[in-house]
């Protein structure tokens, strides 16, 4: 157990950067949750902190100690991989003892360990089976078990998930999060799946190319995005963006104004959730539906914002029986109202 | 597979057949030549089936023999074998571990020193290689024999062929566990490798097994002789009588230990050729 600081953590490729430093501080037993696009630099710095990738500037400690130079084993960490990275040709058991054999801990105490950990995740059963002869559920969790038996003071997980069926991924994630409140690790755990990192995260570090958009919980994030990015990346469906003017509190899409509170002036970006349309056959906006999507619990309309050439997306509640061209008007509320600075990007 | 049924199935099995009798016939008649007595070889026709000499003829290639006895040629022959069998493999296993798994500089360039070794067969460099061996003073040893050969460069690129289709996460993984290179190495990549050691294990002894020009260069003392030159050596020169059931029985003992290599490690060698543990 330890808390993991990162501080103006930078990687560079020969010259081309990909992480352009990132500065943070993860408590004793938080759970993290790393999210970003593919390609975003979030793998490299998870890596980076496994030690598998050199760190270029900036400064890694965990519990206290700079691990820059350190092996990953001398780092007291533990890493679960996209595609478990199991040894082919051991069973097991012989699995999630390896880093102990390793370590030269004696036998039965490897036994013992490993013992435990299999009654732990339910894999007493297939303690001597190879992992060719397992589901991709089981894999996933003697890839867990060969971190827990190590006993380490992070654990990093590497997309874990990504290589399940939806309903196994919805069970995993459960698993995963209780598995890690139970034994109080602090990780940090890599998706790109924004669900996950809503889910499972006590804080969530959303980045875009190589840069931290916004750290804070998932509601934080859900409710008070800090940037466009932010806004968009997570919540599903995507946030409604459009390009609109504000003067003197009011907010125009063509002819028609809405008021807002805010002090910004001028072009921004106003971003608004699908889910937090008000419908209302005498509201001042509305869409023309070109498309619906029926989900069951909830039905999406596709169209386009009335006055722009904006996509808009509603959700709505319940099963709805849209036709394509049909015009459906709403209000919105003005707290449910996002802005942002449209060069930067930023919160207004 | 196809499936055939019927006249279809008869034919393809008669032609199979006549195929197998073909290839099989001469060996077949090293077979009789070795079990019947020299004046029935040498007196047309030549005999079809086998006679009653079958144990004095073994007996005699194998512990008198023409030179040497085919025993101490079979003996010599196995140790030469299985030398550049496991010693090529060794050699391939490591140099392809580190041109895989080590950034290291002239990396490449190693690579392709090792590769373009496989333009040159043992015939050219020939010459050159005996003269550095004769001036180790090791002419006539098992030494002699083996060293030269060990180098392999197909089985280095064979073996790198196969390490680069093993995720880089197993070696991450190892890592994170705290294995060392050479720990990973022997926990967890020549385990996986079983099945294309076996399968070049095969071939290599093969190769070994059927060496004849070097070994002919390098071995003046009978004693040293193996198997496959010696049979060269059994011929008679000048006014001498060839001892040709000997000699057939010579052949049909070389034959042996490849067979039995190849047979009992079948399963290992087509595993290893046609799928991967992964």
């Amino acid at each position: 157990m330890a808390t993991v600081e990162l501080n103006n953590v930078k990687k560079r490729f020969g010259p081309v950067e990909v992480i352009h430093g990132v500065s943070t501080t993860i408590k004793d037993g938080e759970f993290i949750v790393i999210v970003g696009p593919s390609g975003c630099g979030k793998s490299t710095l998870l890596r980076m902190v496994a030690g598998l990738e050199s760190i270029s500037e900036g400064e890694i400690s965990i519990g206290g100690k700079t691990v820059n130079d350190l092996e990953p084993m001398d780092r007291d960490i533990a890493m679960v991989f996209q595609n478990y990275a199991l040894y082919p040709h051991m069973s097991v058991r012989e699995n999630m003892g390896y880093g102990l054999k390793i370590a030269k801990i004696p036998k039965a105490k490897i036994e013992e360990k490993v013992n435990a950990a299999a009654k732990l995740l339910q894999l007493d059963e297939y303690l001597d089976r190879r992992p060719r002869d397992l589901s991709g559920g089981q894999r996933q969790r003697v890839a867990m078990g060969r971190a827990i038996v190590r006993e380490p003071s992070v654990f990093l997980f590497d997309e874990p998930l990504s290589n399940l069926d939806a309903k196994l991924r919805v069970q995993m994630r459960l698993e995963i999060r209780d598995l890690q409140n139970r034994l109080g690790i602090t990780a940090l755990y890599v998706t790109h799946d924004q669900v996950e990192a809503m889910t499972m995260a006590d804080r969530m570090i959303v980045m875009n190319a190589g840069r931290v958009e916004q750290i804070g919980t998932p509601l934080e994030v859900y409710e008070t995005p800090q940037t466009l990015f932010a806004a968009q990346f997570i919540g599903s469906p995507s946030m409604n963006v459009f390009e609109t003017t504000i003067q003197n509190n009011t907010l125009s899409i063509g002819d028609i104004t809405v008021p807002v509170n805010t002090e910004a002036k001028g072009k921004v970006a106003a971003g608004m959730r699908p889910e937090h349309v008000i419908v209302d056959d005498n509201g001042p906006l509305s869409i023309t539906v070109q498309m619906g999507e029926p989900l069951g619990a909830n039905t999406l309309l596709h169209g386009r914002l009335d006055g722009t050439s904006d996509a808009f997306t509603i959700s709505l509640p319940g099963v709805h029986h849209t036709l394509a061209g049909q015009v459906i008007r709403f209000a919105v509320d003005p707290r449910h109202m996002h802005l942002f600075d449209i060069k930067s990007g930023e919160r207004i | 597979m196809v499936e055939q049924r019927g006249l279809g199935l008869w034919f393809t099995h008669a032609i199979m057949i006549f195929g197998v009798l073909i290839v099989f016939f001469p060996i077949w008649l090293a077979f009789v030549a070795s079990t019947v007595t020299q004046p029935e070889i040498v007196s047309p026709p030549m005999p079809l089936w086998p006679g009653d000499q079958f144990i004095p003829n073994y007996k005699k290639a194998l512990f008198s023999g023409v030179n040497v006895p085919v025993a101490t040629m079979l003996v010599n022959s196995l140790i030469m074998a299985i030398g550049i069998a496991v010693g090529k493999i060794v050699i391939s296993l490591l140099s392809a571990f580190a041109i895989v798994y080590f950034r290291f500089p002239g990396k490449k360039m190693f690579f392709w020193l090792i590769f373009i070794t496989l333009m040159l067969p043992v015939e050219v460099r020939i010459v050159p290689t005996y003269e550095i061996v004769a001036g180790f003073g090791m002419l006539n040893s098992y030494g002699g024999l083996i060293f030269p050969l060990i180098a392999s460069a197909t089985a280095t690129f064979l073996f790198r062929q196969f390490f680069m289709t093993v995720p880089d996460e197993l070696a991450e993984a190892a890592r994170v566990d705290g294995a060392r290179p050479m720990r990973f190495f022997w926990d967890i990549l020549f385990p996986m490798s079983r099945t294309n050691i076996a399968a070049l294990f095969v071939i290599l002894f093969i190769y070994g097994w059927n060496q004849y020009l070097w070994p002919l260069l390098i071995t003046t003392d009978p004693e040293m002789n193996t198997i496959v030159m010696g049979i060269k050596q059994m011929f008679p020169s000048g006014d001498d009588v060839a001892d040709w059931p000997v000699i057939m029985a010579t052949s049909i003992l070389a034959m042996i230990p490849p067979v039995i290599v190849v047979i009992s490690m079948q399963k290992l060698f087509i595993r290893g050729l046609v799928d991967s543990e992964k």
